[in-house]
């Protein structure tokens, strides 16, 4: 029985690209030595944060969403909590409706589909002509 | 007096049944602009849907992709 979770991570903004590619690399082999599969790895780059942290007012995140055994998010925890230039992370259990959505996102059928919205009909003001009754 | 269109349920009206805790822009419908989570009294979800929707709204603050106090955030 394998589980779906999904770990979002936020690096600190003072990493090069090089560097979030090897920690980057460095989580999805954990992941995939601990005998998951990686279903997809988003990269959202440098976002503003709601608020400071560590001082910090930029984050890099980094979202992933794997399929493996329930004991493995542990091991990430402590690599992730050891890990210094990681400022913030989460790792959630995805439920039969979460997989669900999130299929559907990877197929594009989520979100940004601007819903026709009834077109509604331009209500055109018919000028409304009285032809002339024929006066007699 | 005037009578106000009867509060419903979103999510189970459009059977919707994943939040993402991802979409801010989704989740600012149900916070005022102080950031504080509005209460089912305003924003007529049902009892199990406003828990799912606290839960996301509060992952989304631990990930900074919503504030957890502010001023003036629409």
């Amino acid at each position: 029985m394998t589980n779906h979770y999904e770990t979002v991570i936020i690096f600190s903004p003072l990493l090069s690209d090089d560097d979030v590619k090897r920690e980057v690399s460095k989580y999805t082999k954990m992941v995939t030595d601990g005998g998951a599969t990686i279903l997809e790895e988003r990269h959202w780059g440098l976002r503003q944060l709601s608020y400071l942290i560590e001082g910090k007012s930029n984050g890099i995140y980094y979202i992933m969403e794997f399929a493996g055994p329930g004991t493995l998010h542990q091991k990430l925890e402590v690599e992730f909590k050891r890990d210094e230039s990681i400022m913030r992370w989460l790792t959630v259990a995805l439920d039969k409706h979460a997989i669900e959505y999130n299929d559907k996102r990877r197929k594009g059928l989520v979100g940004k589909k601007k819903e026709p919205a009834e077109e509604k009909k331009p209500i055109v003001e018919t000028p409304v002509i009285t032809a002339p009754t024929p006066q007699a | 007096m005037v009578k106000r269109p009867k509060k419903f349920c979103r999510f189970k009206k459009y059977h919707i049944r994943y939040i993402d805790y991802k979409e801010t822009e989704f989740l600012l419908n149900f916070i005022n602009e102080q950031g504080k989570i509005l209460p089912r009294r305003l924003s007529g979800n049902s009892l199990k849907y406003q828990r799912k929707v606290g839960q996301a709204i509060k992952r989304a603050r631990h990930l900074a992709l919503l504030p957890y106090v502010t001023d003036l955030l629409k």
